[in-house]
């Protein structure tokens, strides 16, 4: 039922005019993906290096709460440009994600991920020794960490198996 | 020349090369583990780049910054690396026909160019001005270039899986 749905949506979809041209227009993939992939680094990065900072593996010469005011509020606009390029890729191949199981599992790695990050970013804003007021904080924080490197690894596999996961 | 080509006839009709190639599952795993540790390299010397131009984490010591955040990009990218050989050793002829493939390997050995020649004079007096908010031009400019040669080594990889019939 959801799926013959999603299948005649993916029909709609890829006859509109703005499908039509991502199609036929040979670089605008190519090109989407590597703005896409570009801002995935950003966003991969500046999650990986609070989490890598947390398990005291970097900058360890400056505070925790500090770290993370330098690199998690960048998160949040480059998010935006991979939702853009993210949509204009269905746009232009609709069946390869809408009726792909992978996308799915990267959707919801990805909810998890940014609600994860979201909570990250507020706890040490609001105060800045949350993560380090006793021992049990502190593990708390670096098993946080390690979620949140593997949610953000997912997201990372999940989005390169897509491609070979599509239905035919 | 020839010692060149049979070297890589050598890796690609080796098993590796062969279980590579047929496994269904190996080869995007690979490529997970390469478009992960990319994605690394590529957003960890942004940190350093950023701050060459003066333009994020002005208020820490660019030597900090270095000896901070490269250990990372250094770990990252030997990963990188390592699966980059896995993947091209499975199709190795085709990749190097592959106009996008020998560009990507260009610009990453220009990449290495411009940090050796940072490290090597930029950086020299970086204890006089590492404080500062923006870097003499010569850093800046080796900033500058990371940035696009990173960029550019990106859209190039990606740009190979839309030229050549990799499986």
């Amino acid at each position: 039922m959801i799926e013959a749905g999603l299948s005649e949506f993916s029909k709609w979809l890829a006859a509109t005019p703005l499908s039509h041209t991502i199609q036929t227009t040979g670089w605008i993939i190519p090109f989407l993906q590597t703005i896409h992939i570009l801002s995935v680094a950003v966003v991969f990065s500046s999650a990986i290096l609070v989490d890598l900072r947390i398990w005291r593996l970097l900058e360890c010469d400056v505070p925790l709460p500090e770290v993370a005011r330098r690199f998690l509020p960048t998160i949040w606009p480059v998010l935006l440009i991979l939702l853009t390029t993210g949509s204009l890729l269905i746009v232009g191949e609709p069946r390869r994600s809408l009726l792909n199981s992978t996308f799915y599992l990267k959707m919801a790695l990805l909810a998890f991920a940014i609600m994860l990050t979201a909570g990250l970013q507020r706890s040490m804003s609001s105060s800045p020794n949350f993560w380090d007021r006793d021992r049990a904080r502190r593990i708390a924080a670096r098993f946080t960490a390690t979620v949140s490197i593997l949610a953000w690894c997912g997201i990372l596999f999940a989005g390169r198996w897509i491609a070979y996961t599509q239905a035919g | 020349m020839l010692q060149l080509q049979e070297l890589i006839s050598y890796f690609e009709d080796s098993g590796l090369a062969d279980s590579i190639r047929e496994n269904d599952v190996l080869f995007p795993l690979i490529e997970s583990v390469h478009v992960l540790s990319i994605c690394l390299v590529a957003g960890s010397i942004l940190v350093v780049d950023l701050r060459l131009l003066g333009l994020a984490s002005i208020h820490r010591p660019v030597g900090r910054i270095i000896s901070g955040i490269l250990p990372l990009t250094w770990s990252a990218f030997a990963v990188a690396v390592a699966s980059g050989s896995l993947l091209f050793i499975s199709n190795a002829s085709k990749y190097l026909d592959n106009g996008y493939f020998v560009a990507k390997i260009c610009l990453i050995c220009v990449a290495g160019l411009n940090m050796a020649i940072f490290h090597g004079f930029s950086a020299r007096d970086l204890l006089r001005w590492e404080n500062n908010k923006a870097p003499p031009l010569p850093s800046r400019l080796a900033g500058g270039l990371s940035v696009l040669l990173w960029v550019s080594v990106i859209a190039c990889g990606r740009w190979i899986g839309f030229t050549m019939q990799v499986r």
